[in-house]
């Protein structure tokens, strides 16, 4: 059965084009994903992204349980608001989920996952969370709202509830605030500055045309994945999934192996690869000669062979770019197969753009 | 609505066809095509002086969304390509019938593009797709 978000009649009415995309119906553009790219690198784009999964958890032993549970440590969340990126790790060591967590008060994070994990991920953390004093409620009633680009803040704070703009203008980046029953966020997934915002779903549709008027323009899904793939932001179940490590998956950065003693599932297995030496690290990669990369082309460098996991066209740079899972000793070149052919890429950190520079 | 102008034959896999006076075969990919598949970034053309059969996959065109494959709609031999597409494979997106066109044919046989559908029977088959 697929589901709508709240703002469904609004992507209709926008001329949006409808997809399935993980059991939703999702616009994958409102006409030209290459425009909608550059609107949110020069100005400001909205998104819908009310099919994400919103979960409270709430109790005395929240920080605690979190800190089980996720491979990056809530210890380090000392603000109210404060986010963390991290993932969510299996026995095996093995990633569930990427998410970002947010610090409200000592009995309370917010925590937001991908809606295509919705079901494994709530059965997971409720299975974990039994033996805790947490309770984990989802808030499927907040939709949710990404407004991004230079220009994002100001034209949103332009459309907020009075008390709502007053606290989204204060805020840092990669914190959020509540005000009322609304949630904004200073964090998004484009590489440029932002809101994510979190609001009750009867008022959403008003919000979204709001935002419209003031010169927001709706983008839709192929333009949030060529953002997020230029700013080097994995996309689960396609650069890392349950087969896959953190330390595979240039995601090292989020696992907090201090303090020591902090056990949090998957541990013991991440740290004996890192202990054997990890064997595969994910890079960026630029393609020199014409031609597009995409996901699982083989790549071939010195000392063996490796995978694109997610590639695209980068409007930004007007290159073709990918992120690949390579042998840790490649080279600063190698070649991807396309077709047969063997086609010269350069490897690179993987981060290809941001804030409206490129990071090559 | 696309456009789908009436001089001009079609493919069921969405390439146009325009026979010229010197004999050639012109061949695009529709206005419908070109919709479906969004901004274009990327053309790779058939080699030109190649036979090929009806139906063989001879060139790939990739938006941003997806590589697509463009199939000979007759027998014959490429005898050009369109060079303007190599640095703007978007031109494609802004005229599909005209500057947009990617290949040329030499057919084997002329009447073959009889053979092909014309306007309003392509027009019926994207509305059933």
């Amino acid at each position: 059965m697929s589901q709508k978000t709240c703002l469904y009649d609004n992507h209709v009415n926008c001329g949006g084009k409808i997809v399935d995309f993980a059991g939703w119906e999702m616009p994958i553009n409102y006409g030209s994903q290459v425009e909608e790219h550059h609107q949110v690198r020069n100005d400001a784009g909205m998104f819908d992204v009310s099919h994400m999964t919103v979960v409270d958890l709430e109790g005395p032993a929240v920080k605690t349980f979190l800190q089980y549970l996720l491979a990056n440590d809530v210890a380090k969340l000392k603000d109210s608001g404060k986010a963390l990126y991290s993932a969510m790790l299996n026995e095996d060591g093995g990633v569930i989920d990427d998410l970002i967590v947010y610090y409200m008060n000592d009995s309370w994070f917010r925590m937001v996952v991908n809606a295509a994990t919705r079901d494994k991920d709530l059965a997971w953390i409720d299975k974990q969370a039994a033996s805790f004093d947490v309770s984990v409620t989802e808030r499927s009633e907040l939709a949710m709202v990404a407004v991004q680009g230079p220009n994002a803040r100001e034209k949103a704070i332009s459309v907020l509830p009075t008390d709502v703009a007053q606290a989204a203008g204060d805020l840092k980046r990669f914190v959020g605030v509540a005000s009322g029953d609304w949630f904004i966020a200073r964090t998004g997934y484009t590489g440029e500055d932002g809101f994510e915002i979190m609001l009750p779903e009867e008022k959403a549709p008003e919000f979204w045309d709001a935002l419209a008027e003031a010169g927001v323009k709706p983008i839709g899904l192929g333009a949030r994945d060529t953002l997020r793939l230029e700013a080097g932001m994995n996309l689960y179940g396609t650069d890392m999934d349950e087969t896959t490590s953190p330390l595979t998956s240039n995601l090292g950065w989020t696992i907090a192996w201090e303090p020591e003693d902090r056990n949090f599932i998957g541990r013991d297995k991440i740290a004996a690869e890192k202990s054997a030496g990890v064997q595969q690290k994910l890079v960026g990669l630029v393609l020199e000669d014409k031609g597009v990369l995409r996901g699982h082309m083989k790549v071939v460098c010195a000392d063996g062979e490796g995978e694109t996991t997610s590639g695209s066209f980068s409007p930004s740079l007007k290159k073709s770019i990918a992120l690949a899972r390579v042998p840790v000793t490649i080279d600063d070149t190698c070649e991807v197969e396309i077709r047969n052919k063997l086609l010269k890429a350069k490897v690179v950190k993987p981060v290809f753009f941001r804030e409206g520079k490129s990071c090559l | 609505m696309s456009e789908i102008p009436t001089d001009l034959r079609y493919t069921k896999s969405h390439e146009w066809v325009r026979l010229e006076e010197d004999g050639t075969v012109t061949v695009g990919i529709t206005d419908h095509a070109q919709e479906a598949l969004g901004d274009l970034v990327f053309v790779e053309p058939p080699e030109v002086g190649t036979d090929l059969a009806q139906g063989d996959a001879c060139c790939v065109v990739e938006s941003v969304k997806a590589a697509s494959d463009i199939y000979m709609p007759i027998n014959g031999e490429i005898v050009d390509t369109n060079p303007a597409l190599t640095d703007e494979p978007e031109i494609i997106n802004n005229s599909a019938y005209d500057d947009g066109w990617i290949f040329k044919i030499k057919p084997s046989d002329e009447d073959d593009i009889e053979q092909l559908m014309d306007a309003s029977s392509y027009e019926s088959e994207i509305e059933d797709e």
